[in-house]
């Protein structure tokens, strides 16, 4: 195990590395530049140059890539800004912020909408497949099964519209969405989240009681299920002790999946609700060309998938002992 | 005759599919007495399994029409409750299936599998069960019980994995074993391993076995009585002797016909049954077998397609079949002249 986290781990930087060298070039081969944008409406060639200067991009790109790899692993000083200790993700041109700062900054806020809505519709999604898989053909069933075929062709940007104007415009059940910190007020960070979780949960929960639905079916019908009733054992224990385990497997792997998507950003639903996640600020590092800021990002999205990816195959080793981590 | 241990009277076992009502098991009785082994012969479909799963009472009961009688030990198995079923299972009777890899947990140790059998029905605790487990596996003849006890399904071998699947059936004594095929996966040395491991283990426990099999050869070796199935229906019964030795029915023959022979020349040909076995959704009329039964001429008219022959039985021994008792002397004796055995 100890041997497949260090390997795993290696690969994952490895990884990073390309990402943040894509992303990079990518940034270079769009017909814009950000110098020209700071430099203002009279910009004079030697001003440019001075701005290219300070912002850093008056190098060649190969030797901007090793400046800014150079500030992640071991910092770096800047003329204007001082000494910046690793792990440096540099200035933002836009507003001459830390980078760093600015994502853990916001950090906490995609972090709640992300562990709060997976509560849900973890909880939600999986307990309502048991249910469908249990009573198979049942009317449950079926309601389950077309409320989620249902639920899970729905958007974010069109339930959450309507989900704000009744439930908390009209009717007054829950409150506006609003970003308060976890330390603040506990309450007020749970009112103020509960409706984004919801609607961010919905489409989630429909996706899991379907995948549960569907993988406990084929593992009750598994001949081991049989077996376990043959030796007398209840329904429940069966139910849990084999059955579900041997549902599990796929389960967990979307999970991962989704939870490393959902920490990279929650774009819509952040814009839907106007929180200021990760998502947002992304959203916001493209439109101000702000090169810093889009690096920052995205490698903390693509280190959320990474991470969680290594996660869900060591618990899948953990789960079905015939893995082997190798 | 005393009382049978185990006693199956007119069972009609029906599943409503969307295509229909499958009679699987369509009116049959069998006994097993004490200790002895009853065999079950019959192609893929005949209703062997569902008979079985029938008496453990692990048949699906939303689609699934059941009738008859199931009498173990004086106690109406088709009567007893989920809860009832639950203490009898792993304890008073046990199963072995045919696929030992499929049929054990991949995800829990092999001894954790056998000590909650034991666990379930003695009330052991966790230390006790696996002493247990390990007795067991000893018993059953796994080299090194006890670090084998801790291994996956799929660290055992294929004939281990049915060892270790008898040890988990018979870790609480059960008076009735079903087993379902337990050697049709396994190489030839390992079956006969197999097989003698269960003839020890029911002469030293006195368990009563009700063994499924389409292998004759498998027959000869552990039954003591023969049924034979065929679309659902019982067509003969008798002793291993009587009915290996002095089949009374068309299907019967074929099945002996299809098999190999190591004595007698080698050149003799199988012949194997024309036709393929009926389908329950629309089973054949009168006689199941008759559209592939090359006899319906000498009984004459056409009673084999109307007429549903009755199973008369003396003393345990008889067959499903119209031809009279010379004419079925008279046919077996043609057709064990071309055959040495």
């Amino acid at each position: 195990m100890f041997r497949f986290l260090i390997r795993r781990a290696i690969g994952a930087l490895v990884i990073l590395l390309i990402i943040s060298a894509i992303t990079f070039v990518l940034f270079y081969v769009a017909p814009r530049d950000p110098a020209r944008v700071a430099c203002g409406k009279v910009c004079t060639p030697e001003t440019l140059a001075l701005v290219k200067r300070n912002l850093g991009i008056s190098d060649p790109l190969p030797v901007q890539y090793w400046h800014w790899l150079q500030a992640v692993f071991v910092g770096r000083d800047y003329s204007s800004f001082g000494h910046c200790p690793a792990p440096c993700l540099g200035y933002s041109f836009h507003n001459r912020e830390p980078v760093l700062g600015t994502i853990l900054d916001r950090l906490p806020t995609t972090l709640s909408l992300s562990v709060g809505s997976a509560v849900v519709f973890v909880v939600f999604g999986v307990g309502t497949g048991m249910l469908a898989a249990v009573k198979q053909g049942k009317a449950l069933d079926k309601v389950a099964s077309s409320a989620s075929l249902i639920f899970s062709s729905m958007q974010i940007y069109i339930v959450g519209v309507i989900a704000m104007y009744y439930l908390a415009d009209q009717w007054h059940i829950l409150s506006r969405p609003k970003d308060v910190p976890f330390a603040e007020s506990p309450s007020a960070w749970f009112s103020g989240l509960l409706l984004p979780w919801l609607v961010l949960a919905l489409i989630f929960t429909a996706n899991y009681t379907r995948m549960t639905r569907s993988q406990l079916v084929e593992s009750l019908n598994e001949d081991y299920v049989r077996t376990a009733r043959a030796k007398g054992l209840s329904r429940r224990t069966v139910f849990f002790r084999f059955a579900w385990r041997g549902a599990m497997g796929p389960i967990v792997t979307i999970f991962g999946l989704d939870i490393g998507l959902l920490l990279g950003g929650a774009i819509i639903t952040e814009k839907t609700f106007g929180l200021h996640g990760i998502g947002a600020l992304s959203v916001k590092a493209v439109y101000d060309n702000d090169l810093p800021l889009i690096l920052g990002v995205v490698l903390i999205a693509a280190a959320a998938i990474v991470v969680f990816n290594i996660i869900v195959d060591a618990v899948y080793a953990l789960i079905d002992p015939r893995v082997r981590l190798a | 005759m005393s009382t049978p241990f185990l006693s199956v009277r007119d069972l009609r076992v029906h599943f409503s599919t969307e295509d229909g009502m499958v009679k699987a098991v369509d009116g049959l009785s069998f006994d097993v007495e004490k200790g002895k082994t009853l065999g079950i012969v019959g192609e893929s479909g005949s209703g062997k399994s569902v008979t079985n799963l029938t008496i453990l009472g692990l048949h699906h009961p939303d689609h699934t029409e059941i009738e008859g009688e199931i009498l173990l030990d004086g106690q109406d198995l088709l009567a007893a409750s989920e809860r009832e079923l639950e203490r009898l299972r792993g304890n008073k009777m046990a199963m072995i299936f045919q696929d030992a890899l499929a049929s054990l947990s991949p995800y829990h140790t092999i001894g954790k599998q056998i000590g909650e059998t034991y666990r379930k029905h003695t009330g052991a605790s966790k230390r006790e069960a696996r002493a247990r487990a390990v007795e067991m596996l000893t018993k059953v003849g796994i080299p090194q019980p006890d670090l084998r006890v801790d291994d996956y399904p799929h660290q055992f071998s294929g004939g281990m994995r049915q060892r270790a699947m008898i040890a988990m059936a018979l870790v609480c004594d059960p008076e009735l074993l079903i087993a379902d095929e337990p050697t049709t996966a396994l190489d030839v040395t390992v079956q006969a391993q197999i097989m003698d491991l269960l003839k020890d283990l029911q002469q030293e426990t006195g368990t009563s076995i009700i063994f499924i099999t389409h292998d004759l050869g498998v027959i000869a070796d552990i039954a003591d009585d023969v049924l034979v199935m065929y679309g659902g229906r019982c067509v003969e019964r008798g002793t291993k002797k009587e009915v290996l030795r002095k089949p009374q029915h068309p299907y019967t023959w074929g099945l002996l016909g299809s098999m190999p022979s190591l004595e007698g020349p080698v050149d003799v040909p199988l012949s194997p049954i024309p036709g393929s076995p009926p389908s329950l959704l629309n089973p054949p009329t009168g006689c199941r077998f008759h559209p592939r039964c090359t006899f319906t001429e000498q009984v004459g008219g056409k009673r084999c397609a109307t007429d549903q022959p009755p199973l008369e039985l003396t003393a345990g021994r008889g067959a499903a079949c119209h031809l009279t008792t010379e004419q079925r002397a008279e046919f077996f004796a043609d057709f064990a002249g071309t055959r040495p055995n």
